[in-house]
């Protein structure tokens, strides 16, 4: 049983803006929340390397190549500083990966989307990555130290990958109409399932109460929702694209847009693992590791000979 | 077979401009010093964050325990003496 009065002491931290350091004392939900998010989040940087290092060899110029390379790489270091800040927790890098080669661990629904035209480089950087940066500045601002502080360094990169999407969606917008047709392609793919990567609605989410509290969530998954809405929506006006969305409207008394349906069915399918390449994600990842296995061993073998010979 | 090996943690520092100290930023995996700190360059380095690294084993680090942390300060609390504040200047003193 935690103590109440060490519960008390903790929610006062947090809630005079004092951040939780690895070694404070912490509830145990608290913990395993952390976990699972953070993890979650980990997983998916590099899950996410996926989709987009489909594209590395065949982006359309060396210029573009040059970026996607460096994006990518991006990914992977944002993966590291988020598996290195869950294990400030007490979990070791192993167990998190377990967790995902064996399916216990999430990661964000949005991965298991295929990338089936050069465009989707573009529809990923603008709108999955437009989507993460709305919510990754939320949580930037939440209570644990090492999660906050590496949202705030992968926040400040994501904005280079945003942009560098909207200008491959933009230059095709403007290109010839099977250039264009390519782009409102990957629009109407993409738009649904960036809209429905922020989390169910508040409604269909538990346990937000203690979170929001606890500043391990900062705001409610509609909200920063409607935020993403909000600012994107004028964006692809400004580049003549539509979003395939027939019930989109600007309502003036509110200042934000309205939106149709969205159907939380596909979500919840891709969620439990029947999304179009779930599976092919997972051998990917799963594979990498079984693969890479004997050069992790050799490394540390040679590390440990010139060890050795030094002494 | 052994254990699969994620290698040991280091504790990486990075001095973002000359004459001001190296700051903690995180850690990295690797199996020796040498790659520590090439792994902390490409990991924590790509925007010309920095012109020095330092890396540590993350097991070399000892430190203070946050329980204790009020009583282990708490020496310095009752010595207001060694701030400047604490002495009256009167006005029109000069360059003190």
């Amino acid at each position: 049983m935690e103590d109440q009065k060490q519960i008390e002491a903790f929610e006062a931290k947090i809630a005079s803006g004092v951040k939780i350091e690895p070694k404070d004392w912490m509830p145990e939900a608290y913990r395993k929340q952390l976990i699972r998010m953070m993890s979650q989040h980990a997983h998916s940087e590099i899950v996410g390397m996926l989709p987009e290092g489909n594209w590395i060899t065949r982006a359309p110029s060396l210029r573009r190549k040059a970026i996607l390379l460096a994006k990518v790489q991006d990914e992977a270091g944002h993966g590291l500083y988020l598996y290195s800040a869950t294990e400030t927790l007490g979990i070791d890098r192993t167990e998190l990966l377990e967790q995902l080669h064996t399916g216990k661990a999430k990661y964000s629904s949005i991965f298991n989307y295929p990338t089936l035209t050069w465009a989707d480089i573009g529809a990923i950087g603008w709108l999955v990555d437009g989507a993460a940066i709305m919510n990754q500045t939320a949580l930037a601002r939440g209570s644990y130290g090492p999660y906050s502080r590496a949202m705030v360094r992968i926040c400040k990169e994501e904005s280079f990958h945003n942009r560098q999407g909207y200008e491959i969606m933009m230059h095709l917008a403007q290109g010839t109409p099977e250039q264009k047709a390519m782009a409102q392609d990957a629009l109407n793919r993409w738009w649904w399932p960036a809209i429905m990567m922020l989390g169910p609605s508040d409604d269909q989410s538990p346990n937000s109460d203690q979170l929001m509290r606890w500043k391990v969530k900062m705001e409610s998954n509609d909200a920063i929702r409607q935020r993403f809405i909000d600012r994107t929506v004028p964006q692809a006006d400004f580049i003549g694209l539509s979003l395939p969305d027939k019930d989109l409207k600007f309502d003036e008394t509110t200042g934000h847009y309205t939106h149709g349906p969205i159907n939380w069915d596909e979500f919840f399918e891709v969620i439990k693992g029947n999304g179009p390449c779930n599976a092919k994600r997972l051998k990917a990842r799963s594979d990498a590791d079984k693969k890479g296995r004997w050069v992790r061993d050799a490394a540390l073998a040679y590390a440990e000979k010139k060890k050795l010979k030094a002494a | 077979m052994s254990q699969d090996s994620q290698w040991p943690v280091w504790e990486v520092f990075v001095q973002a401009n000359p004459g001001i100290p190296h700051k903690h930023v995180g850690n990295v995996h690797a199996t020796d010093a040498e790659m520590a700190i090439q792994n902390a360059r490409d990991v924590y380095t790509r925007r010309s964050e920095g012109i020095s690294i330092w890396v540590v084993p993350a097991n070399a680090i000892s430190a203070s325990s946050p329980e204790d942390q009020g009583s282990f300060f708490e020496p310095s609390n009752d010595k207001p003496y060694r701030h400047p504040t604490f002495y009256k200047i009167p006005e029109g003193v000069k360059y003190l």
